[in-house]
């Protein structure tokens, strides 16, 4: 389990000076950003606008186009599940369904930051071997429910 | 004392994501209970992913395979001498023997799976660095010419000559030029790009410095999707590697030709692999697609000249150079030289990844390499090319493997990957997502495209459920006619074609009456 410390202006700011003499230093900026404190808080969006000589509205729009880049602080775990056709072809579907019957997880809702929440990804680029789960950075093979439902930490 | 077994246990995400790693840990932990001398080698994968953990012994009489193998096999094996080879009922042979290596042509990927991808001594021992040497020894004009002859085609799925690319950027006056691969594999049933960034990452830092040499450009970026963080960590040290060794920096190799290489991590946006919103995202922007022209050959990265290529085309061009033009284009059929890596993936028994000159049918490779289906049940579709290519029938499979050839039967090849389905797959649902994924990823710069992947769903949902069947049939047909035609880039462009394969190929499952379906789950 990832544990990120509270939002630090101060360190937001030198996390964006730090980066912003590269060249396209939006996306960079933003993940660092996000693996320090787990989101992108709102009110560094005039710190990185001004650093990199946009407008707040072209660095909240950048934010706000990528799936990846959340603005409000994590849930407790992401388990992210592979959808696409190649996991569907062996029945993530399926792994879906039971999951919000058995166990009471629906995909994609968020309850909160002591939840752990199930996420729908497209590829994990492991065709071969699916359905697919990503947790952590840890690449999962083969997943069933069960498996997802205890890594989310049983019923919730 | 004996010198250390060489034992290789696969650091490649497939193999992670059945177990490799606890496998890898019992080895050290089994061997030094025993007293014995081993030495953990962390390989790519041979692509044979359901042999997944796949561990090779080095004995006298080659590499031994075992697999696939369980923590808790270990202390059997080492109880049976799998140590030296010894027999087991997970021995699988020697690699070099098994069936589905050799009936392979392993050009890009020949060192993926025999080498240890972060060193570089070892790829140098593998003829690595030989085409860049090569190169160094070329002039730019003569390299672009090498690779133009080679026949080699973009690998990410346009299949535009690189030869002429190159040659375009090379033509090209600039104060600055870049070089940029695009490694957002985001296609479903593709996986070949990540397992070459994992195992053998120096071989695609080489073919982009070939690059870099030839156009003469200083520097380059690697964009690379987030969901690969073993291919993010493989890439950024073996970038350090290299740049230590003097392969990368301001003196490439010694030959005073500055060349400096980066990773950039996309975010989750699916539209990145379209290579116009890939270099808005690498400016810092939101991905939306530019127009054409002018094309980034001209007018790329930061409006400069720029080279944008697949991971596998970049990966091609050692190969090339090392071996020459000829030796590739006697590869292949048709204006499809060279070889293909195929990626064998969904509901199928030996899945995996498959490097062989095009012109292979695609029954050849998914009943004889891949068994048929997991489940044993009959094949009923397949999927080539990725999300936005077509689904072909169990009928349509002794098409060959090359770019025209699917283009004839109005499919494409794509990144070459194949999904295979059995009969229990519903294929209105299925191109239900086609629309439904394209609603989720477009840009929405262009109308076609925004507005017609949503309209699509609920087109397809009204005729499942039954609604004014022929007129909204007739709707969706011309929608996808629109889409096709007016769509500003291949994500619009392209997501009638599954739809279309689809409803042409598969009619009965729109034609059905809607009670006996399931209801759909709702959005």
């Amino acid at each position: 389990m990832v544990h990120y410390p509270a939002w630090d202006q101060d360190e937001a700011r030198s996390i964006v000076s730090g980066l912003s003499h590269l060249e396209g230093a939006t996306l960079p900026i933003l993940h660092a950003l996000q693996e320090e404190f787990g989101y992108i808080d709102p009110q560094v969006v005039p710190l990185i606008a001004e650093a990199l000589n946009l407008s707040r509205a072209d660095v909240h729009g950048t934010i706000s186009f990528y799936h990846d880049f959340r603005t409000a602080p994590p849930p407790r775990k992401i388990v992210k599940l592979c959808r696409a056709e190649a996991c569907q072809a062996l029945g993530c579907d399926a792994v879906v369904d039971e999951l919000a019957r058995e166990h009471g997880i629906v995909v994609d809702e968020h309850g909160g930051p002591e939840k752990a929440v199930v996420e729908t990804v497209y590829c994990l680029g492991n065709c071969a071997l699916g359905p697919s789960a990503l947790v952590e950075g840890e690449l999962l093979g083969r997943v069933d429910a069960d498996h997802i439902a205890a890594l989310c930490g049983a019923r919730q | 004392m004996s010198e250390a077994i060489r034992i290789f246990v696969p650091i490649d995400a497939a193999a992670l994501s059945v177990g490799a790693e606890a496998v890898a840990q019992a080895i050290a932990r089994e061997a030094q209970a025993r007293g014995l001398a081993v030495e953990i080698v962390r390989n790519g994968s041979r692509g044979m992913l359901w042999l997944e953990p796949m561990v090779e012994v080095e004995t006298p009489e080659g590499r031994i395979a075992y697999g696939p193998v369980a923590g808790r096999d270990v202390a059997a094996l080492f109880e049976a001498g799998f140590q030296s080879g010894g027999a087991h009922k997970l021995r699988l042979g020697p690699v070099d023997q098994l069936d589905w290596l050799k009936r392979q042509q392993r050009l890009t990927f020949e060192r993926v799976g025999v080498t240890d991808p972060l060193s570089l001594a070892d790829y140098r021992a593998h003829d690595g660095l030989k085409g860049l040497e090569k190169a160094l020894s070329l002039t730019g004009a003569e390299i672009v010419e090498e690779v133009r002859e080679s026949g080699l085609r973009g690998r990410g799925g346009a299949g535009f000559p690189t030869g002429i690319k190159w040659k375009t950027v090379h033509d090209a006056k600039a104060d600055q030029k870049y070089i940029v691969c695009n490694a957002d594999e985001g296609d479903s049933g593709t996986f070949a790009d990540r397992m070459l960034m994992e195992g053998d990452p120096f071989l695609l830092i080489e073919g982009m410095t070939i690059a870099a040499i030839a156009v003469g450009a200083t520097k380059g970026y690697i964009y690379l999707r987030s969901e690969y963080p073993h291919a993010h960590t493989a890439l950024r040290r073996a970038i350090l590697k290299a740049r230590n060794a003097g392969l990368l920096g301001a003196s490439v190799l010694g030959s005073g030709k500055a060349f400096e290489l980066e990773v950039r991590l996309g975010a989750g946006a699916y539209i990145c692999g379209e290579e116009t919103s890939l270099l808005e995202s690498l400016e810092g922007k939101r991905a939306i697609v530019r127009a054409k022209p002018p094309i980034p050959a001209l007018q790329g990265l930061f409006g400069k000249p720029t080279i944008v290529n697949n991971v596998l085309s970049f990966a091609a061009v050692p190969w090339i150079l090392t071996h020459g033009a000829k030796a590739y284009a006697d590869y292949g059929m048709g204006r499809s030289r060279g070889t293909l890596p195929v990626q064998l993936g969904g509901n199928i028994k030996r899945g995996g990844l498959i490097e062989l000159a095009f012109g292979i049918s695609l029954r050849e490779i998914i009943e004889d390499l891949g068994g048929g289906t997991l489940s044993g049940r009959p094949i009923r579709a397949v999927q080539v090319g990725g999300p936005l290519g077509a689904y072909l029938t169990a009928g349509q499979l002794d098409t060959p493997m090359d770019y025209e050839a699917l283009a004839g039967i109005k499919a494409m090849l794509g990144h070459g990957g194949i999904v295979v389905f059995d009969d229990n797959v519903d294929m209105a649902k299925q191109a239900r997502f086609a629309f439904e994924f394209c609603a989720k990823e477009s840009c929405g710069k262009c109308t076609p495209c925004r507005i017609g992947a949503t309209r699509g769903v609920e087109l397809v949902d009204k005729i499942i459920a039954g609604t004014e069947r022929p007129k909204n049939l007739a709707v969706l047909r011309d929608l996808n006619k629109l889409m096709t035609d007016a769509s500003l880039c291949a994500m619009g462009g392209l997501t009638p074609m599954p739809v279309m394969s689809a409803l042409n190929h598969f009619f009965e499952d729109f034609d059905r009456p809607p009670a006996e379906r399931l209801p759909l789950a709702a959005e």
